[in-house]
């Protein structure tokens, strides 16, 4: 006889090994949710639809620019999220303006699509500015460099919200490679123990730089993740623009009315590099992109809603001619120089600067000043030359 | 809800418990959380009453997880919101790191004073509680080394109390060092005497005319009543100790320093914490560079060893105690 076998064992404690709650209804998803191609699209708003179609074009074409202005040496750094542009899009449309949105350093045509001043949004990859715009002004957290340190900032707001009686949903923005952080796991748990209205949104585009999902996870899908913290799964295909913007938008309306937080998959992929100084020639190969451009997210929505009858010549010229201003306007903008005040290092770091900061903003002003009266004495010299 | 008359005398951790009521009750916009600080008050008793006098969303019970506390927390006051998290133990807090360095120290430098995150992180600290591995580390050099934190420790219980408040009230990211060896120490306490301003050092114990050959000790937190005892030691070796208690490690109060050591000539450093990179060894520095002419000798450092910290049998080989100190005056120069 085990100890398992003795009696007591049977009954006591009582319920302790029963589940506490059916997992069955928070698993994902069993396929991908697509709408585009099925019965579900003729259910969708067709100005929605159309809406999504000019944020897309308008995405693509602001992926390129900045991929170009990084080129040309305007932007320090330019991590792209060509190919993914349909989830980026979609966070803008399935969320109101009074909700928060959290994200992390490739979602800035996600931060775009909110609101935010593309010159503003690029600031911290221009490296001008760790963050360029107010958050507050279209409810938009700084763009996270460590990855998924910003998830439990998501579930601390909405928390807060929710401890003041108001009517708000944040979400968060995830890679991949993010799911692996203890950072992530820590926002769900905390997420779901909270009951906070938090949608949790990963772009799975395949990739963590270079390291593929199968070596990030062996979870049956991200997704599936959710049902450990007792959360709702779902899993949607990411370049399928209608399905993502109706799946969040379930999974916002979920949160909102107080069910709890949603784990959203969407299932992407990354077109370009990690970033511009990315080869991603040495862990992939061109069958793969490929077969992924396929899979475009842009022409698949062209496609789809053209053959429905929802979008005309005279629509698709007038979404380039939208997305041709906006990159316009950032090819004017980044050409203006970016104003750069070196006292301004040390206004913000405390709410008052410490002594030792007003010695050294002190020292800094010297410097500045010599640099300056040597700068006049050169230019007095040249001119009397 | 009944007003009880403050004891006469108090325990820190009583001073404690006062500040976050107090502070409970003046700003609806203060929430605690952490680990078993609700139905048990904490491991240490620092909340005890708090979850049942302002309910569980005012101090809550959290999963066992400190990154997930402190980001939860910065969420918390993105939303307009001031909350006090407390770590279980010193080196419990690690995990909480990241956020603490990569988010809270720099929320309001990131995004250009829009976003300050008034947040209070109190953690137990020190050892000399006979605590097995992992609750006795001082980590405030780690702490002190992290710009857009003010870092604070109270030495009194006096202090506990004012100091929380100060915290509390700021609107900058204060991590709040409770040295965990006083928390039983008692002393009389009002708490309505003013809320000390953060930053400010006090000197403790200040020289007596004709009292002997002057010298200052510098310390903080844990190591206050250990200076204190130490100067009152050195009165009938002929030493006049002042004794200067920092309160604040970020900012420092150069200018209480700078006065203290011109006054007597001599300085000895004394903090728990290992004496490499750490904190004594800026102060050494800050003092060499506005005290040179006035030194009559190297400024010494009195610190635990720059070992991992001891287990409780070994640990009062390594901590700083009032011989120690008397030996390191004794080697300030004096025979000149």
């Amino acid at each position: 006889m085990t100890v398992l076998d003795h009696p007591a064992a049977q009954t006591w404690p009582p319920d302790a090994h029963a589940p506490r709650r059916d997992p069955a209804p928070l698993l994902p998803d069993p396929e991908p949710v697509r709408v585009l191609g099925t019965p579900a699209l003729d259910k969708l708003d067709p100005d929605l639809l159309r809406e999504l179609y000019r944020r897309l074009v308008s995405g693509r074409r602001y992926n390129q620019q900045a991929t170009t202005l990084t080129k040309q040496g305007s932007l320090a750094v330019y991590p792209s999220s060509t190919g993914q542009e349909a989830c980026q899009v979609a966070v803008a449309t399935a969320l109101r303006p009074t909700d928060w949105l959290f994200p992390s350093y490739r979602d800035t045509l996600a931060v775009v699509s909110r609101g935010v001043d593309p010159v503003e949004a690029l600031t911290l990859l221009r490296g001008n500015a760790h963050c360029g715009y107010d958050p507050y002004q279209h409810r938009v957290a700084p763009l996270s460099t460590p990855l998924a340190t910003q998830a439990p900032h998501a579930v601390g707001l909405a928390h807060a919200a929710r401890l003041r009686g108001e009517d708000v949903v944040a979400l968060a923005l995830v890679g991949d490679g993010g799911t692996s952080e203890g950072d992530f796991h820590e926002a769900l748990n905390f997420a779901g123990v909270l009951n906070a209205p938090v949608v949790f949104l990963v772009q799975n585009n395949g990739y963590a730089i270079s390291v593929p999902l199968s070596k990030q996870s062996a979870a049956p899908t991200l997704a599936h993740k959710a049902v450990g913290y007792g959360i709702q799964g779902r899993l949607v295909d990411g370049n399928d623009a209608a399905a993502v913007h109706t799946v969040l938008a379930e999974a916002v309306a979920h949160a909102r009315a107080g069910l709890g937080p949603v784990l959203v998959e969407a299932v992407t992929y990354r077109l370009e590099a990690h970033t511009n100084a990315d080869d991603a020639g040495r862990y992939r190969t061109p069958e793969e992109v490929a077969a992924w451009q396929e899979h475009d997210p842009l022409p698949l929505l062209e496609r789809h809603l053209r053959a429905a009858g929802l979008l005309s010549d005279e629509e698709v010229e007038q979404a380039a001619a939208e997305a041709e201003a906006l990159a316009a306007g950032m090819r004017t903008m980044f050409h203006v120089k970016p104003e750069l005040d070196p006292m301004s290092l040390f206004t913000h770091v405390y709410a008052e600067p410490t002594p030792q900061l007003r010695e050294q903003a002190a020292q800094l002003a010297a410097e500045l000043s010599a640099d300056a009266e040597a700068a006049a004495e050169t230019g007095s010299e040249a001119g009397a030359r | 809800m009944t007003t009880l008359a403050p004891p006469a005398t108090a325990t820190m951790a009583q001073a404690l418990n006062t500040a976050l009521r107090d502070s409970l009750r003046e700003d609806p916009t203060v929430h605690i959380l952490g680990e078993d600080v609700g139905t048990l008050g904490g491991v240490f008793r620092i909340t005890d009453g708090l979850t049942a006098e302002f309910g569980a969303d005012h101090c809550l019970d959290t999963p066992l997880a400190e990154a997930g506390i402190l980001g939860t927390a910065i969420g918390m006051a993105m939303y307009g919101l001031r909350p006090v998290v407390e770590m279980q133990f010193d080196a419990f807090a690690y995990p909480a790191f990241e956020q603490l360095v990569s988010h809270v120290a720099r929320m309001r430098n990131r995004t250009a004073g829009r976003m300050p995150l008034p947040i209070t992180i109190r953690i137990p600290y020190g050892g000399g509680i006979g605590g097995v591995e992992h609750h006795s580390d001082s980590s405030e050099a780690y702490y002190a080394h992290t710009p857009g934190l003010h870092v604070v420790t109270p030495g009194t219980v006096g202090d506990a109390y004012g100091l929380l408040r100060a915290a509390i009230a700021s609107d900058d990211p204060v991590v709040f060092l409770e040295p965990k060896r006083l928390y039983w120490s008692k002393a009389d306490f009002t708490p309505d005497t003013p809320v000390p301003e953060l930053g400010r050092a006090v000197v403790r114990r200040p020289h007596t005319p004709g009292g002997g050959d002057r010298a200052t000790l510098l310390t903080y937190g844990p190591s206050l009543p250990l200076c204190l005892e130490a100067a009152e030691a050195a009165r009938n070796e002929g030493w006049d100790l002042s004794v200067v208690d920092l309160r604040s490690l970020v900012p420092f109060d150069d200018e209480t320093v700078t006065e203290a050591v011109r006054a007597s000539g001599r300085a000895v450093v004394v903090h728990e914490s290992a004496g490499f990179a750490g904190v004594g060894a800026e102060i050494a520095a800050r003092v060499s560079e506005r005290c040179f002419h006035h030194l009559a000798a190297p400024v010494l450092r009195v610190t635990g060893f720059d070992i991992p910290y001891p287990p409780p049998m070994l640990e009062r080989h390594h901590l700083p105690s009032v011989d120690r100190i008397l030996d390191a005056v004794a080697r300030l120069q004096w025979e000149q």
